[in-house]
């Protein structure tokens, strides 16, 4: 995202702004080694960028950024090189040296100049060494970072002169990082080498480090450097990993609470065991999906507001749903844990057949609105956006649970017809009315799950398959019956997951889980959190 | 669920009745000939089977509209094992004993077509199977159209070497069969080629995965070792969208870190914004971007059939296409659709596929198929920044302890899918 933006600033600077760096050669030698950019495979290509680059023509950047977007084209019949737009079904030619306008081109007649990711870091390396000195601090900054990348001696001397100017700190700070990387590269004698090295472990990221174990092997004093430097580094992020690690299990946690929450009501509270929750989930996707689409279609401006919109959809849709389920299987089922436990299996499986035909069978696309793209660091711990909402809305969504059980006429209803359903009857509650909202509640809460799942898994009619028997973990060793069993077990299976898996591996880690959790409630059958009193006796 | 079924499957054959009605006039039912299609259309593989169930249609569809094959027209048969892998093997038997199918198309996944073997053999009927996988497996009764390792995992391990100038790889996968042998053959081809053990990371996680932060940030953490590094992925269907929607959140981009996937098709990406994707890597015998007279019909062809026209197009419907067109052309040569000569008809029977090339059926029951490298695009295409002469499918691994002494030649006298050329008997190792 980083280079697009830097392209987009390039271009622009390209269009109109006078850009820094003085200095141009002759059109035709430029168009000569513009030229040849169209003569055969990668690393003919890869020689042509580092003798543009090497020109320092400030015409360059802009060249090559239109090659790494793939729109610069060689005309078939006479092997020039051209800025080419989409016009149609044909394109425009644009001479790049001269920006003269070269006419419209027939798909046919002209050939794209591939490009693949060798060519590309090269473009950005070479691109950064030009930009070095570009007005636009956010350029310079992108420029600093993709010379560092590329630890280039050849840019040493662009770096110099880029360093004796530059005013902003951090952006200095980068540069001069880049300087170390470009100096360890290059024929420096061994003491700049050996300060080139104190530079980089002062940074002390996992890129740093990177760049280090290349030396570690080397001999004399740079390898003694090199190695002490890693190893500083190694212990440092070594306490980091482990937060890192932490937050992982608690963002894993958070998907499990979603994902079993609304169970927790309807095998919870009510006591049935629904192997149709998953669907719910998924039924909560596939709103979001539709919402989604309504809105790309419609009013594409409202994009970032689709999933707050999806959030009142989905939970009604899966709440009918589950209404419809309860009234029409469910309550003639009651008291009967087997049969419920194979009517929802049938349930869920017409539910996923359904959504395959009405859908197809194909992954759909939702997208992350913008805010939820991306990530941001806490020190060395890099931080998804998606992960973070995640966790906020898991979060959000127990505590408004919490609060419609404990302080709605509807919570206490529904408490105490699952506490004693006769009494409840007795005194004037209508039992059946609050068992279809029950569970329509525990299901609408699956939906809301949908919601947030399908940002970060794919939105496909198995979607809820995945979920089932992790939900059915977290609320039996949490306690069944008890909200906070829910939550409490939701984030100790995460973290203690997601701790696990680093040493044991994804698969094996999962086997000792499940291990714990059958011993576990061995000796604790009801959970963590168990209810006590009559009416769980009973 | 079975009412659900029941109304898809009476839709299904309403529609296939009407479309053959259309086509047919003139012909007696027994006068044509049945072609059978066992791919699933529910559960969990019906994401991507029901893709090649249109594709054997579209494709009998074009054949009748060149009038059908030795003046018959083609029938399928369209069954529904629902990813079950004993369905599949009770499905097939329905088919060749009961439907009287000349040929079938189908199967996806290696259990499904070891559960299917014992009855093509024991009923003697012959099986296209249009999927890579991991090879070590060579029957008489079964033409493999999709890559064997070599002819995709091989060829993409070395483009990372040559281009990338790869030193350090991550072989991360499903935990199953396809990509267990894949990268031990992988893991054997590396070290032959120099790489050191510290340099190798396996990793496997279970179907369906859906959380990657954890092995995101190791592959993160493993690269981040001085030496260029990439991943060799075998991660399967759906698990797929959550790992690249991982990759894309951490930043990891394809010049730092770049992902070579094997299982990962246009239709997959249908389910992913690919911006952030571009520049990470998949290795087919067929692209829908490849430039190629053959490929522009065929789409355009499928966009009619499908009545579609943002449907996708992908590696396993070129096998498929490939199959089919052996079949027909083996058919036409033999004279007849009995399946001995059909079987013997088919090897060295060749056909163009469509990257503008040929494909030949070898004497081991594979094909040669050249190897295309493409790069993921923001559109969900893949551009194509390599591609080699065919190769042709080695069904025994040269890289497995195992199997290196083992060829397969179903020509006769030799007629033998494992023989042996150290002890020089048929019958594998024993």
């Amino acid at each position: 995202m980083r280079f697009l933006r830097l392209l987009a600033i390039v271009a622009a600077l390209a269009a109109g702004l006078q850009p820094a760096l003085a200095g141009r050669i002759a059109d035709a030698d430029l168009s000569a080694r513009v030229a040849a950019l169209g003569a055969g495979g990668f690393d003919e290509v890869e020689t042509a960028i580092t003798d543009l680059a090497a020109t320092g023509d400030d015409r360059v950047p802009a060249i090559l950024d239109r090659l790494g977007e793939g729109e610069l084209m060689v005309r078939k019949a006479d092997g020039a090189v051209f800025f080419a737009d989409k016009a149609g079904k044909d394109y425009r030619l644009t001479d790049p040296v001269t920006g003269a306008d070269a006419g419209p081109a027939p798909k046919a007649t002209v050939e794209k100049i591939k490009v693949n990711n060798r060519i590309r870091r090269a473009i950005a390396s070479a691109v950064g060494a030009l930009t070095l000195m570009s007005p636009d601090p956010a350029v310079r900054r992108a420029a600093a970072e993709a010379v560092m990348k590329s630890a280039d001696a050849a840019a040493l001397p662009a770096l110099e002169q880029a360093i004796a100017v530059e005013t902003v700190p951090d952006i200095r700070a980068a540069m001069v990082a880049a300087r170390a990387t470009a100096l360890l590269a290059s024929d420096a004698p061994e003491s700049d080498k050996v300060a080139a090295i104190a530079a980089i472990a002062d940074l002390g990221s996992r890129d740093a480090l990177g760049f280090l174990s290349g030396y570690t092997s080397a001999d004399g004093a740079v390898g003694d450097a090199a190695r002490k430097a890693a190893a500083a580094i190694e212990s440092r992020l070594m306490l980091w990993d482990m937060g890192q690690n932490l937050w992982y299990g608690l963002s894993l946690g958070s998907v499990l609470l979603l994902a079993a929450i609304g169970l927790a009501i309807t095998f919870g509270v009510m006591g049935v065991i629904n192997m149709a929750h998953g669907e719910m989930v998924m039924l909560g996707a596939y709103a979001t999906f539709t919402v989604q689409e309504v809105i790309r279609t419609s009013w594409p401006g409202l994009f970032d507001y689709s999933l707050l919109i999806a959030l009142p959809v989905a939970f009604l849709t899966a709440a009918l749903a589950g209404i419809l389920i309860e009234r029409s299987v469910i309550r003639w089922l009651y008291g009967r844990p087997l049969e419920t436990l194979l009517a929802t299996w049938g349930v869920s499986l017409i539910l996923q057949q359904a959504v395959r035909s009405l859908y197809g069978a194909n992954n759909r696309e939702v997208g992350n609105p913008s805010w939820m793209s991306g990530s941001f660091s806490v020190g060395d711990i890099q931080v998804t956006w998606t992960r973070l909402w995640i966790i906020l809305f898991a979060l959000a969504v127990f505590l408004a649970l919490i609060a419609v059980l404990k302080r709605t006429r509807l919570g206490l209803e529904m408490r105490a017809v699952t506490q004693n359903r006769q009494m409840a009857a007795a005194v004037g509650i209508r039992t059946p009315l609050v068992d279809a909202l029950t569970f329509g509640l525990g299901s609408g809460i699956a939906g809301l799950a949908g919601v947030a799942l399908s940002q970060i898994d794919n939105v496909s009619p198995n979607l809820g398959r995945g979920y089932i028997i992790d939900s059915f973990m977290v609320v039996v060793f949490g306690g069944v019956g008890n909200l906070w069993g829910t939550l409490v077990g939701a984030l100790t299976l995460g973290v203690a997951n997601k701790m696990l898996e680093p040493y044991a591996g994804a698969v094996l880690g999962k086997i000792i889980l499940l291990l714990a959790i059958i011993l576990f409630i061995q000796k604790r059958p009801r959970g963590l959190f168990a209810l006590k009193g009559r009416a769980v006796e009973a | 669920m079975s009412q659900i079924f029941d109304r898809r499957r009476t839709t299904l054959a309403a529609v296939l009745g009407a479309l053959l009605a259309s086509t047919m006039a003139g012909y007696a039912a027994d006068d044509t000939i049945k072609v059978g299609v066992l791919h699933s259309l529910s559960g969990t593989m019906a994401i991507s089977e029901t893709t090649l169930k249109d594709t054997v249609l579209y494709l009998i569809d074009e054949q009748n509209k060149k009038g059908g094959v030795l003046g018959k027209k083609l029938e399928a048969v369209v069954v529904d094992p629902a990813s079950n892998w004993p369905l599949f093997a009770e499905k097939a038997r329905e088919l060749i004993s009961q439907d009287k199918v000349s040929v079938v198309f189908g199967c996806w996944t290696s259990v499904s077509r070891k559960s299917v073997l014992p009855v093509f053999k024991e009923l003697n009927s012959i099986l296209f199977y249009p999927v890579q996988y991991e090879g070590e497996e060579s029957e008489r009764n079964v033409f493999y159209t999709g890559a064997a390792p070599n002819q995709q995992a091989i060829p993409a391990v070395d483009y990372l070497m040559k281009e990338e100038g790869v030193q350090r790889w991550v072989l991360a996968g499903t935990d199953y069969v396809y990509p267990r042998t894949t990268n031990k053959i992988l893991e054997a081809y590396l070290k032959a080629k120099g790489v050191a053990d510290d340099d190798i990371m396996i990793n496997y996680t279970p179907f369906g995965h859906s959380d990657w932060q954890s092995i995101v940030a190791d592959i993160k953490k493993f690269g981040s070792a001085g030496k260029k590094t990439a991943v060799v992925s075998t991660i399967n269907g759906d698990a797929n969208v959550p790992f690249y929607k991982e990759l894309g959140n951490q930043g990891i981009k394809a010049e730092d870190i770049p992902v070579v996937a094997f299982s990962v098709g246009e239709e997959e990406l249908a389910g992913i914004d690919t911006k952030p994707l571009v520049g990470h890597l998949a290795a087919w015998n067929y692209f829908q971007s490849v430039d190629s007279e053959a490929n522009a019909a065929f789409i355009d062809g499928w966009h009619q059939f499908i009545k579609n026209d943002k449907r996708t197009t992908n590696d396993p419907m070129e096998a498929t296409y490939i199959g089919f067109n052996a079949w027909v052309k083996a058919v036409e040569a033999a004279g007849t659709t009995d399946v001995d000569p059909v079987i013997d008809t088919l090897v060295g029977t060749t056909v163009p596929n469509l990257s503008g090339g040929y494909a030949t059926i070898m004497p081991n029951h594979h094909i040669t198929k050249p190897v295309l490298i493409g790069e993921i695009q923001d559109d969900g295409q893949f551009d194509i920044v390599s591609e080699t002469a065919p190769v042709v499918g080695d069904e025994w691994s040269d890289y497995l302890e195992g199997s290196k002494d083992l060829i397969s030649d179903w020509r006769k006298p030799l007629s033998c899918g494992n023989f042996n050329v150290a002890t020089g008997k048929c019958g594998g190792n024993s």
